[in-house]
Order: C-alpha cells, then sequence, then structure tokens
C-alpha cells in the first residue's frame, strides 16, 4: 500500500514536472487535482505537497536553462522584487480590496492575454521592440542561443512598469490563492515585455521557486508538508523536469505558446470560478 | 559593441555559478529524499503514529538521529526549500565579487524579504 501510493504519485509527478518545465508553471495544475481526486489527500496536504513541486520544478529546471543561458537571471531578479513584496503584502491587500474582487480582475487580465497571445500566435520572435530606458539602465536586454532555430536570438526589453506589476500582482495572487503565480509570470514577459517566448517560460521558472519558497515555511510549520505525500512528489517533479528542459529547448517558440494558451483560459476560468463562488 | 564579448564571458561564469548552486541544493535534498523513501519502504513505518510528522528543525532534528523515515524525507524536503533561498544567497555574493551595486542591491532586497517572510510565516 505504501509503495503502491508512492509509485502512483512519483508517477504523475513526473509529468506535473515535465509540463511545468516546459510552460514556466509550477506543475500544481496537476498536482492538485491528482491527489485530492485520486488518493483522497486532504486538500492542505495538497496545497503543501504543491508548493514544495513549484520548488522542485523551479530548481530542477534552472540548473540547465541557466546553464544554456535560456533564463534571463537580470530580469529574474529584478522582477523577484516585485513577486516576493507581492507574496507578503497578499495578506494586507486582502484586507483592504474583496479577494473576490481580486480574482475578477486577474482572470479577465488573464483572458485578455490569452486572446494577445493567440493573435500572435504564427510570429516566432517578437520584432520591432523598442528598448525601455529602464531596461537600458538594468542591462535587461539579451541574448540566447535557439537550438530549434538553430541561431542566436537577440532581443530587447519594453513595457517595464507593466511588466512589473504584473509580477506584483503575481506575487499577491500566489500568496492568497496558491495557483497561477507561473502562469501570470510567463504572460507579464510574454505580453508586455514582449519576451521571446523561452526566455519568458524559462524565467518564469526561474523566479517561481524564490516566490514559493517565501510561502513554504509557513505551510511546514502549519504542518501542510506530509512526507509522504510531498517526498514522492518531490523527486518525481524533479525527474520530469530533467526530462521537460530538453524537449523545451528544442520546441519552436510558436509550439510552446499554442500549448500555453489553453492552460491559460483553464487557469483564468478557474479563478473566475473561484473568485464568483468565495 | 566592442566590449561585448569580455562581458559576455563574464555573464557565461556568473550563470554557470548559479546554475551549479542549484545542481548541489536539488541533487542533495533528492539522495536525501530517496534515502528516506527506501528507508520508508524497507522498514513499511514512517516511524511516527499515522498522519503526525515532524513540522519544526527541532522535531526534525530528533527523529533524524532515530533515523525515522519520514523525518530523513523531511530533512530533504527542508533542503529543497532551502534551494531558492541558497541560489539568491549565492547570486548576492557573486554580484558582490562582480562589483555590479546595482544587482547586488536588487538580490539583497529580494534576500532580505525572503528573510522577513520567514520569520513572519514563524510569528503565524
Amino acid at each position: 500500500m505504501l509503495i503502491g501510493s508512492s509509485l502512483i504519485i512519483f508517477a504523475f509527478s513526473i509529468l506535473a514536472g515535465f509540463i511545468g518545465s516546459l510552460l514556466g508553471l509550477g506543475g500544481g495544475i496537476i498536482i492538485i487535482p491528482a491527489l485530492t481526486l485520486f488518493l483522497n489527500v486532504p486538500i492542505h496536504e495538497a496545497i503543501g505537497a504543491s508548493i514544495v513541486s513549484v520548488i522542485a520544478t523551479s530548481s530542477g529546471a534552472a540548473i540547465a536553462y541557466v546553464r544554456d543561458k535560456i533564463t534571463n537571471i537580470r530580469i529574474g531578479m529584478f522582477l523577484e522584487t516585485a513577486t516576493t513584496l507581492g507574496a507578503i503584502s497578499g495578506a494586507f491587500i486582502a484586507g483592504l480590496v474583496e479577494p473576490k474582487v481580486l480574482y475578477i480582475i486577474f482572470a479577465l487580465l488573464m483572458m485578455y492575454s490569452a486572446a494577445a497571445m493567440f493573435q500572435k500566435r504564427h510570429s516566432e520572435l517578437p520584432m520591432d521592440v523598442v528598448e525601455h530606458p529602464i531596461a537600458t539602465r538594468l542591462k535587461l536586454s539579451s541574448e540566447y542561443y535557439d537550438k530549434a532555430l538553430d541561431e542566436t536570438v537577440a532581443y530587447k526589453v519594453t513595457g517595464v512598469y507593466p511588466g512589473y506589476a504584473v509580477m506584483y500582482g503575481a506575487g499577491v495572487i500566489s500568496g492568497l490563492l496558491g495557483i497561477g503565480s507561473g502562469v501570470f509570470k510567463v504572460l507579464g514577459m510574454d505580453v508586455f515585455m514582449k519576451l521571446p517566448m523561452k526566455v519568458s517560460t524559462a524565467t518564469s521558472n526561474f523566479m517561481i521557486g524564490v516566490t514559493a519558497a517565501a510561502s513554504a515555511g509557513v505551510y511546514f510549520s502549519r504542518g501542510d508538508i506530509n512526507p509522504l505525500v510531498a517526498g514522492p512528489v518531490a523527486l518525481g517533479v524533479l525527474l520530469g523536469a530533467q526530462a521537460g528542459t530538453k524537449v523545451m529547448e528544442r520546441l519552436n517558440n510558436k509550439t510552446l505558446r499554442l500549448i500555453f494558451i489553453p492552460i491559460l483560459l483553464y487557469v483564468a476560468l478557474q479563478m473566475l470560478w473561484k473568485g464568483w463562488w468565495m | 559593441m566592442g566590449k561585448e564579448p569580455a562581458g559576455q564571458t563574464h555573464l557565461f561564469d556568473a550563470e554557470l555559478f548559479i546554475s551549479s548552486s542549484l545542481r548541489f541544493g536539488v541533487y542533495l535534498s533528492a539522495v536525501v529524499m530517496a534515502l528516506g523513501l527506501v528507508l520508508l519502504f524497507a522498514r513499511g513505518v514512517s516511524g511516527y503514529p499515522a498522519d503526525v510528522f515532524p513540522t519544526s528543525i527541532p522535531l526534525l532534528w530528533s527523529g533524524i538521529i532515530l533515523f525515522r523515515p519520514a523525518a530523513v524525507i523531511t530533512l530533504g524536503l527542508v533542503l529543497l526549500i532551502a534551494t531558492p533561498v541558497f541560489r539568491v544567497a549565492a547570486s548576492v555574493l557573486l554580484f558582490l565579487v562582480e562589483k555590479d551595486h546595482l544587482y547586488t542591491f536588487i538580490t539583497l532586497f529580494v534576500l532580505a524579504i525572503l528573510i522577513t517572510s520567514f520569520l513572519i510565516g514563524k510569528a503565524l
């Protein structure tokens, strides 16, 4: 029984790590329903395990993405100031604004982004981007070697203010709701800052671990991180993430975006649903 | 533009350094978690009553000394959770060595918020 359930958790965690590392998400979308629906794990332990899954995806995938320079570490570090601030101020924000209103605003922003992404579904790389002065000052613009295109892609960064605001929102929402923080980071970088899709997902991947670590301490002391559940999750996710990085680097930016759009819509609907019924 | 190649090799070192610090944390935590799981399967018990597991560092230590499987897995999880924090701390050091004051400040700021969040979390 013990070995059996551990193996099941391990198996779907590989899938969660694989998909999470491709798209810059934490894998909570898969981990939480799988644990609660199929294995009858209590919801608070499932959320604790998904926090662990986020950290495992992030660190596991970043080993490769950072080494291969797909992650833009400067953008990641700069935006982490916004996400971590958002994560710790989320509780205060919730006291000022009705969380219901927040969820609906964020869900609408996601739907808008899904439409914006769908419109540029045929563009492989961003074109004619005018660099924002702050991006110049912070040395955010960079380049990466694209294995699918077999060329070095140089890119410029724009939309620093809206991008930063979305990252703050991503921090708030992950602090409050525990879902969608990776999705938010990717759309902020793709839609507003106009980064190549791969750079957006890899940099999101890099950042989500830090945001999750900021809240993991609370979950741990509350007893939400059950080692018998979170242990197999972490190992499976780490393995899946390692495999995911190999595939992602060889995918086109267009393909990656097409896989991302339905997930974006799914999370938007989930958020709208929660906002409505809270 | 003429300075670019030199700047890039510099940045590549930075990336390799951060990647290595992450790999260290991930591999170490994975080995500890795997060890704990093997121990769990071999003994068939977690070392704790049902639905009980260590939720604080002192409780964790006392469990590890007794080699309780659930405590060993938890140690691996704690190491994994610490990895991003370790990565941020390593980045502070890196930017400090590179004399990049702006990014030293940015990463220090992130590290400060992270530490604050852990302290707030403890108070709750």
